[in-house]
């Protein structure tokens, strides 16, 4: 029991980076590989914040805007600079690297032990095993998902969503498709940021290694929601990422108690999105729809 | 044709190059001068390579002039932006999956481009409160079904429904100036006719200014109070009014024979 409600806590914390990365890859139409190095910069700085005394809310908010202020980067790139999308984002990532060495003081991992975190709070420890972090997880994906619901909505919200579904129109209608998509990439970076804060917090410690894969886990969610949801409209997709998240969370449950270690994930993450993004192909090849519609349809749709 | 229309637009002496200050370079527009007159609906003829296409991406601002100055009214806009210009400048595609947002509904199309050339806020869009308007806007391109489908996204319409959209949304917020580039160049004839018809219905009750780019010479003779044609870079023929009117496809095609 105390499993399946760590792995809801675990996918609640985790969806953040699948609702940013939906911003980028779903809405902008823009693979943005600098997460990478987001996540892991966005856990070392609250991490560091928090050594040096700040409060575990402002800490996660410092990571917010070094989230930011790295997406930024990869958006001057690819608009001022014309670097090409993917390299632009692995040039940040990279550059991330030594940045998060850099603010964790030069060691490769570090410890909150003793120190306050956003978990620490007392109301938090008297709640059964994991119930905290599915608590902050629900009300922070809450909170990112209503906000971003409510500015799509927005006069500027679909200026940011039509520059990704066709820029060259977006353009003719007077929209600045640059500043929109180093705005996307800002938020969405942000968003990163804070996450690797919440999970560093988490965890108990930053580890500059820590974003290794997590592109694959951030898009599984994605994905897995698409999958299982089918046909949304754009604000049930954004929920559906967080339930999206939470499966993957189950699956990696089941692997894991079907005897594979933390050090196989990696892998079988990259199994579980490469089958998910192949399934429609799968489908085709073996009729899947065809045959599901012939038990119930009529003869023939068309 | 009235004498005291004013000069909307003025291209003086424009130069456009591509690939300039390379071995390759090649100047595509060659000293053209055109003056635009408010309500002028000029038909532009030219074969491939003439220089229509960067007429209009020059006059767009996708292309920066080399030499040379664009006038709008009496302000220089030789520098300005893409996105600034869409706020007198309107354009429609020859690609029908260029003009819309194939992901997006028709009514949020429309509600995008009433706002073209202002500024984006964070105030909410309130798209309900413009159904009423759309469903009477769409239903003014007739019998193509396009009110129905409010809801649809655009992706799932037809080339010409497409297209018909495409040019309400150009006209929806009155531009200054229209751009049509071949707009009815990719749909079936039946179509194609159907919404030229609308287009030169729309255009002159509500004396638009409007530039359009056709390979038909019967419509460019049919439509608009000027013609020009474009060769090498340059206008080579510009007749308006009544001279316009007496022109015949006969004669023209006798003037391409001598341009070429």
């Amino acid at each position: 029991m105390s499993m399946i409600v760590s792995s809801i806590g675990q996918g609640l914390l985790w969806a953040t980076l699948g609702v940013a990365l939906f911003l980028t890859f779903r809405i902008l139409d823009f693979p943005d590989m600098t997460v990478e190095g987001t996540f892991p910069l966005g856990a070392a700085v609250a991490v560091t914040a928090i050594a040096h005394g700040a409060g575990p809310l402002t800490a996660s908010l410092l990571a917010f805007v070094a989230g930011a202020a790295t997406g930024l980067v990869t958006g001057l790139l690819y608009t001022k600079g014309k670097v090409p999308i993917l390299l632009a984002g692995i040039l940040v990532m990279t550059a991330c690297l030594s940045i998060n060495l850099r603010i964790m003081g030069g060691s490769s991992n570090v410890s909150l032990l003793g120190k306050t975190t956003i978990f620490s709070n007392h109301f938090l420890q008297t709640l059964p095993k994991y119930f905290d972090s599915v608590l902050i997880g629900l009300v922070v994906i809450t909170v990112i998902t209503v906000l971003l619901i409510v500015f799509l909505q927005t006069n500027l919200g679909q200026a940011f969503i039509v520059t990704g579904d066709n820029r060259e129109m977006a353009r003719s209608i007077g929209i600045n498709t640059d500043n929109m998509t180093m705005m996307g990439l800002m938020v969405s970076n942000g968003i990163i940021g804070l996450g690797g804060a919440l999970i560093a917090q988490n965890n108990g410690y930053a580890d500059v290694s820590m974003g290794i894969g997590i592109i694959v886990i951030a898009l599984a969610s994605i994905i897995i929601g698409e999958v299982v949801f089918g046909e949304l409209t754009l604000n049930q997709r954004l929920v559906a990422v967080t339930l999206g998240s939470i499966l993957y969370q189950f699956v990696r449950l089941l692997v894991l108690q079907l005897g594979f270690n933390t050090n196989d994930m990696n892998l079988l993450s990259a199994l579980i999105l490469a089958i998910c993004l192949m399934l429609p192909q799968f489908s085709k090849a073996l009729h899947l729809n065809h045959v599901l519609k012939k038990g119930v349809a009529r003869y023939d749709e068309n | 044709m009235t004498k005291t229309n004013q000069p909307l637009l003025a291209l003086n002496d424009i130069v456009t190059k591509v690939n300039g200050g390379t071995p390759n370079e090649v100047m595509i527009l060659k000293h053209l001068n055109l003056t635009i007159y408010d309500g002028d609906f000029i038909t532009v003829l030219g074969s491939n390579g003439a220089g229509k296409s960067t007429l209009f991406n020059t006059i767009s601002g996708e292309l920066p002039v080399a030499s040379g100055q664009i006038k709008l009214r009496e302000k220089d806009i030789t520098h300005l932006s893409v996105e600034k210009r869409t706020a007198f400048l309107a354009r429609v595609f020859q690609d029908p999956k260029m003009g819309t947002a194939p992901r997006m509904t028709v009514a949020e199309n429309l509600l995008l481009a009433s706002q073209r050339g202002k500024r984006r806020t964070l105030r909410l869009r309130h798209l309900k409160q413009h159904m009423a308007h759309f469903k009477q806007l769409t239903a003014s391109m007739d019998n193509n079904g396009l009110s129905d489908r409010l809801n649809t996204a655009t992706e799932n319409l037809s080339g010409g429904q497409r297209q018909a959209l495409s040019f309400l949304m150009a006209t929806e917020q009155r531009p200054d100036l229209l751009l049509l580039d071949e707009h009815t160049a990719a749909l079936d004839p039946k179509t194609s006719e159907q919404l030229m018809a609308q287009t030169n219905q729309r255009v002159t009750q509500e004396k638009l200014t409007c530039l359009m780019i056709t390979h038909h010479l019967d419509d460019a003779l049919k439509y608009g109070n000027r013609l020009i044609v474009l060769d090498q870079g340059q206008i080579k023929y510009d007749v308006r009014g009544a001279e316009k009117a007496a022109l015949t496809k006969e004669k023209l095609l006798s003037f391409f024979d001598t341009i070429e």
